[in-house]
């Protein structure tokens, strides 16, 4: 399926979701995006350490996609996952307490940015390794499978990842094994400063994962209704036994590789044409005509995602700092760092 | 000699660069390497546009590829310099390194060389983590067949890059990423340092400290406070790991009778238990007091500033440790 034919089929009203799914759709890319504008600005203002990369621009991927699961689905992330992670269910509270290193964090301020995970809502988390979370997700898949379940994994990774072993040896497994994981490849065009199409010969994503006959399919990452409609037919797919699927999302990070990174390599005419597909504005244009939403509402709900991403700050900052000590700790479950038993 | 302050940064810059000028079988391979990116850390930033990208090769983002491309060109007779970006990510390469790399030459019976350099970076002090934080050298020390660089400063980084491209064995040259704005005095003129030779970087008496890489600058911080309290420290900073300069390290030992031995890896079958292994062999009887390590203990990197703050060798821990010994309270 083309990227034009899926967003032809947006213009009326969708059919197949409700004002209230679209709406939530809206409100969680605000919250990703207003998320990570509060946390570049909290890290410029030297108040959040290590690295911070920011998937601006990229919102209607996770979002569509996690609007295919249910909550007992699975999702692995990479570096690149406050958005994966928010779509799934994180809240922004427990986020930054991660990212200020307060031992209200989801991981207790040993993971930060690049590591946050919910394993309670299925968020196995994320890998600062590029490609790494690929094989895992298929052993998820085949954990899954093997307890007779019904769940899904889907596996976000970049498009830097199609280029590692990993990704081809995950994608085989999972053909072979006929697992349930829906590898999504959120290829905004760039790994670090190289422009995806340096990096892999005349590359077709769809037609390459197809010759391990794997169903994929590539979509408008700029178009939340057409990405969250590819996600669910792989995931329904995938949930009633039919094996993996893969979904190319074409997209576009706004900013540079991690906050301090001046991206020279980023022509600015390419920029300026990726901003002005904003995919929070487009659905907000379609909810506006669709008189689904109005300007009164939309504002309302500015205010109260401002609201929660500010109550997330104050509620990081009043949490107390992961205790130094604390470092030596949950490394095992029967031993400790030394060896000693519990 | 005309000497100038340059950073680490800028030194390793200039190895590459010289020996690119004078071998142009050499060329550079790795993610990110080329202008206008010129590297995550900057350190080959120039180096495509004056060489061209036929010798600074942008790879896509594929480290066993890569690295076995490497191998492969090194086979040919050209002089691979690889750069992972970080060391964490060695493991992606593990194969082609341990297995292809450091055996061919000896599993053919000598038939053939691996003139192969990788570049990459370690340590903590950046809250990055548990995947972007670690100090791997243990694991390639411990693979014959490698050889390991670990410069501390500018002048080092030079003279050692430039002897790992000339050397026909694979290197594990590995940077810090807290070093790369250090600045230090660099000679204009052509030099080199051997594999193998430990450098003295302060002489003392009472104690010897063995660093490596960016402890080393600690171990000189603990050393100068101890001074103020007459406490004489002996720094010796072996450079590389393997060949390992043991006759340097055996001799500050027989003179200073005490040891100390830091790193910023994990404490657990680290570089430094073969530097105590070493000493215990060849200067039982010269040693006074307990042999005593200052690492990180055996967890991973942690994220939070204070929990890495914890774990991580600084000069007080370094200086408290050397204290202990030598008044004997350990
Ligand atoms: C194995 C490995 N190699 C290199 C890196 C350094 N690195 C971090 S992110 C990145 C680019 C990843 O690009 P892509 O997969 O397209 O994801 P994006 O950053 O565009 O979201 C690289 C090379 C890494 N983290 N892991």
């Amino acid at each position: 399926m083309s990227a034009k034919k899926t967003e032809a089929t947006t213009e009326a009203p969708p059919e197949d979701l409700t004002r209230e799914q679209l709406l939530g759709m809206y409100r969680r890319m605000r919250l990703i995006r207003a998320f990570e504008d509060k946390a570049k600005e909290r890290f410029e203002a030297g108040e959040i350490a290590g690295f911070l990369h920011l998937s601006q621009g990229q919102e209607a991927v996770p979002v569509g996609v996690c609007w295919a699961l249910g909550p007992r689905d699975y999702i692995t992330s990479t570096h690149r996952g406050h958005g994966d992670v928010i779509a799934k269910g994180c809240e922004v509270k427990r986020m930054f307490a991660e990212l200020y290193g307060r031992a209200t964090g989801y991981c207790k301020g040993k993971g930060g940015s690049m590591h946050i995970a919910d394993f309670s809502q299925g968020i196995i988390g994320a890998t600062g390794i590029v490609s790494g979370s690929l094989p895992t997700s298929v052993g998820i898949g085949m954990g899954i499978k093997q307890r007779g379940g019904d769940e899904v994994v889907v596996c976000f990774f970049g498009d830097g990842a199609t280029a590692e072993g990993g990704f081809h040896e995950a994608l085989n497994l999972a053909s072979l094994w006929q697992v349930p994981v829906v590898f999504v490849c959120q290829n905004n065009l760039y790994g670090l400063s190289q422009p995806w199409e340096k990096t892999a010969y005349k590359c077709d994503l769809v037609a390459r994962v197809g010759t391990y006959h794997i169903p994929g399919e590539c979509v408008d990452g700029m178009d939340v209704i057409a990405v969250h409609r590819a996600a669910r037919k792989a995931v329904e797919r995938a949930r009633r036994g039919g094996g993996p699927g893969f979904i190319e999302a074409k997209t576009y990070r706004f900013l540079g590789h991690y906050v301090g990174d001046p991206a020279l390599y980023m022509p600015a005419e390419e920029r300026e044409a990726w901003r002005k597909r904003d995919a929070i504005v487009k659905l907000r244009g379609q909810l506006l005509a669709w008189g689904y939403l109005t300007e009164a509402e939309d504002e309302a709900m500015g205010a109260e995602v401002a609201a929660e991403i500010e109550a997330g700050v104050e509620y990081a900052k009043a949490s107390p700092l992961a205790a130094p000590e604390t470092a030596l700790d949950e490394l095992y479950v029967h031993f400790d760092y030394l060896g000693n038993p519990r | 000699m005309a000497v100038r302050e340059i950073t680490y940064r800028e030194a390793l810059k200039e190895a590459m660069r010289e020996e690119m000028l004078r071998d142009e079988t050499i060329f550079l391979i790795g993610e990110d390497i080329a202008d206008p990116h010129g590297g995550s850390y900057k350190v080959t930033a120039g180096l495509s546009t004056e060489f061209g990208l036929d010798r600074v090769i942008q790879t896509p983002i594929s480290e066993q590829g890569f690295i076995g491309t490497a191998v492969g060109a090194a086979l040919m007779g050209r002089r691979p310099v690889a750069e992972i970006l970080y060391i964490d990510f060695c493991t992606m390469a593990m194969d082609q390194i341990v297995n292809q790399a450091a055996k061919i030459r000896y599993m053919s019976g000598g038939q053939a060389k691996v003139p192969l350099v990788i570049r990459t970076q370690g340590g903590m002090g950046r809250s990055s983590a548990a995947q972007h934080a670690q100090s791997l050298e243990a694991w390639f020390v411990h693979t014959p067949g490698l050889l390991v660089a670990m410069p501390s400063t500018p002048y080092d980084a030079k003279g050692l890059l430039k002897t790992a491209i000339r050397l026909d064995d694979p290197v594990i040259f590995i940077e810090h990423k807290l070093l790369y704005n250090t600045k230090g005095p660099v000679p204009e003129e052509e030099y080199t340092i051997p594999f193998g030779v430990a450098d003295v970087k302060r002489e003392g008496r009472d104690c010897t400290v063995v660093a490596t890489s960016r402890t080393v600058l600690m171990a000189l911080e603990a050393a100068e406070a101890l001074e103020r309290e007459g406490i004489s420290v002996e720094v010796v900073d072996p450079r590389t790991l393997f060949p390992l300069d043991v006759e340097t390290i055996v001799g500050s030992v027989k003179k200073t009778s005490r040891l100390v031995v830091v790193h910023e890896a994990v404490e657990r079958c680290g570089f430094g238990a073969e530097v105590v292994a070493q000493v215990a062999e060849k200067a039982y009887g010269y040693v006074d007091a307990p042999i005593v390590r200052v690492c990180a203990p055996s967890v991973p990197a942690p994220f939070a500033r204070q929990m890495e703050d914890y774990v991580m060798v600084d000069a007080k821990k370094i200086a408290d440790r050397v204290r202990q010994l030598v008044r004997g309270e350990i």
